[in-house]
């Protein structure tokens, strides 16, 4: 049992980390917050030093009143449904296909994961150019050689270029995680249900698919969260050009490229807020497991 | 009682396995062999894929035109000093809550792993406005303190789903041998924590390394790391598929070999536990 004394030590142990991710949290999100409610563009002298206007809800209206706030929410469902349905459907078929007995388990997986580690301005720009580049990407080599007009991906195919980029990035990810899910299957399970005759598809949907719903759901909470703030993979390749302004790019360029910062900040916390409420049920699961 | 598997069988899964294989690892592949061709060849139709005169040229190109070691230089300092300041300060946090639990310990574990989900373009402006009235702005210390901040709380889970599975009798078993609490700590819990604090320390470099929103917003030329020197290629100017290759190769290799050593630890790492 704990002393009193046990306590009060491990309450200072915490204190450092506490304490900084708290200031971390608390300073910027009322900076936000306040910035949000004032007329700010510090390019036409506002300053905080001179005093800001209050606007009230006006910049909030006119970041979602403005002509490019619908097609950046388009754009940004767009990108994080299309990832999250091609990582989790070849997910699920690469991680039963990497369950199965084979030689080179370990270094076809290694290959698999690879792209995880390639940092995002690298897989950006090695897709736009050495792939996706209209004359000498490898892509535009292979229709020709089909005798087919090569594509311009990122200009007139652009957002299922960026799809295709993210969810080369995150397959991995998803692979790793239900490969690590399927692994913790009972094989007993399934040799009974083989033995009274299921099939292998029914194998999948009825004991497969239900084991590995839980490992699912934390994918698509954890990459829903990371793919809605995808910015260096648009940063490098289009720039947000070619309807791939997403959310957070939009915000991005409100606030550092035009500088109006009352308006990004007004945007600023719709993210917050959108990114909240897939936070909490991703933290239900997680604190569900914390108690087991 | 495990399956028997047909030879036949384990042949196809074997042959489809590492095709697939191939082909998700091909763009890391072609950069690679790219980055050894030269810039005519780096384009030619049909593509060269093994028979080419393989040159360090553009390795060397790179090198003397941008200064690649500075770049570098900064990836190290900045993803190495974020994860040691991060694991400075998570250790003994985490440590307290695997071992002196409260009632609170779970709220406190899961308002962290909350902060980790604020977006950070919804912050980006005050970062920046906080970065430049410190003068951080652009500097290594700078970009070490946020990437320590935005990491933290991943440091924190994983050292305490490690801790949490350090069994507590251990401990009172040292201590009925009369060890005294240095001793406990020195050489009963250090040994058994150390695997658990160098996957953590490994799975931070690589987030810490690939990070590519703060380290392109908050630099300039001084303090850049590997992200934004690539991120520099991304006008292009003549034939530089060879040379992007070799800046590229030179970025993600050290990444790579580390990842690979660390990817079990990365399904904990990144799901919080929840997978393990």
């Amino acid at each position: 049992m704990a002393t009193q004394q046990s306590r009060s030590a491990a309450r200072l142990m915490m204190a450092p980390a506490v304490v900084l991710l708290l200031g971390w949290m608390l300073v910027p999100l009322i900076m936000t917050l306040y910035f949000s409610f004032k007329k700010y563009l510090p390019l036409r002298g506002d300053s905080l030093e001179n005093g800001l206007q209050w606007v009230g809800f006006q910049n909030y209206i006119r970041f979602v009143s403005s002509s490019s706030f619908w097609p950046s929410v388009q754009t940004t469902l767009i990108i994080v449904g299309g990832v999250l349905v091609i990582t989790v459907v070849l997910g699920v078929l690469l991680a039963l296909l990497l369950d199965q007995p084979m030689w080179g388990q370990g270094v076809v997986r290694i290959l698999v994961i690879a792209p995880f580690f390639v940092m995002p301005t690298v897989s950006g720009l090695v897709w736009k150019n050495m792939f996706m580049d209209p004359i000498n990407g490898i892509l535009a080599h292979t229709w020709r050689f089909f005798g087919a007009e090569p594509l311009q991906w990122l200009s007139q195919h652009s957002l299922e270029s960026i799809v295709l980029i993210v969810s080369w990035q995150w397959l991995p990810f998803a692979t790793l995680i239900l490969l690590t899910a399927i692994q913790s299957l009972d094989s007993e399970q399934l040799e009974a249900a083989e033995m009274d005759g299921a099939s292998s598809l029914k194998r999948f949907w009825f004991i497969i698919l239900p084991h590995l719903s839980r490992a699912i759901t934390i994918v698509i909470l954890i990459q829903t969260i990371f793919l809605l703030s995808v910015f260096a993979e648009i940063f490098v390749t289009t720039a947000g050009a070619f309807g791939t302004k997403t959310l957070t790019y939009l915000i991005f360029q409100r606030v550092l490229e035009s500088q109006n910062v009352g308006l990004g900040s007004a945007g600023g916390v719709y993210a917050i807020i959108l990114a909240n409420i897939v936070a909490i049920f991703l933290m239900r699961i997680v604190g569900k497991n914390l108690d087991a | 009682m495990a399956r028997a598997v047909t030879t036949q069988r384990k042949t196809l899964n074997t042959v489809i396995a590492w095709g697939i294989g191939l082909l998700i690892f091909f763009p890391i592949l072609w950069t690679i062999l790219t980055s050894f061709k030269t810039e005519g060849q780096a384009i030619a139709d049909p593509p060269l894929f093994l028979f080419f005169d393989w040159t360090l040229e553009n390795y060397a190109v790179v090198q003397e035109r941008s200064d690649y070691m500075r770049f570098l230089w900064n990836s190290v300092i900045i993803a190495g000093g974020s994860t040691l300041l991060g694991i400075i300060i998570a250790v003994p946090a985490a440590w307290s809550m695997a071992f002196v639990p409260s009632k609170r310990t779970k709220d406190i574990l899961l308002w962290m792993l909350s902060t980790k989900m604020l977006p950070a373009v919804g912050v980006l402006y005050p970062i920046y406005l906080l970065f430049i009235s410190l003068g951080l702005l652009d500097t290594r210390i700078g970009l070490t303190i946020v990437l320590m901040l935005i990491n933290l709380p991943i440091i924190v889970w994983m050292l305490y789903t490690y801790f949490k599975e350090i069994p507590g009798e251990i401990l009172e078993a040292a201590r009925m041998d009369g060890a005294s609490l240095k001793e406990e700590i020195l050489y009963v819990l250090t040994p058994m924590a150390i695997p658990g604090i160098a996957s953590t320390v490994l799975l931070n470099i690589i987030l810490a390394w690939n990070e590519a929103f703060w380290t392109l917003n908050l630099t300039a030329a001084n303090a850049a790391p590997l992200t934004a020197f690539i991120a520099s290629y991304s006008s292009p100017e003549g034939l530089f598929f060879a040379k992007l290759s070799a800046a590229s190769t030179m970025a993600i290799a050290p990444i790579l070999i580390l990842g690979w050593f660390s990817q079990k630890q990365l399904v904990r790492g990144l799901t919080f536990g929840a997978v393990k």
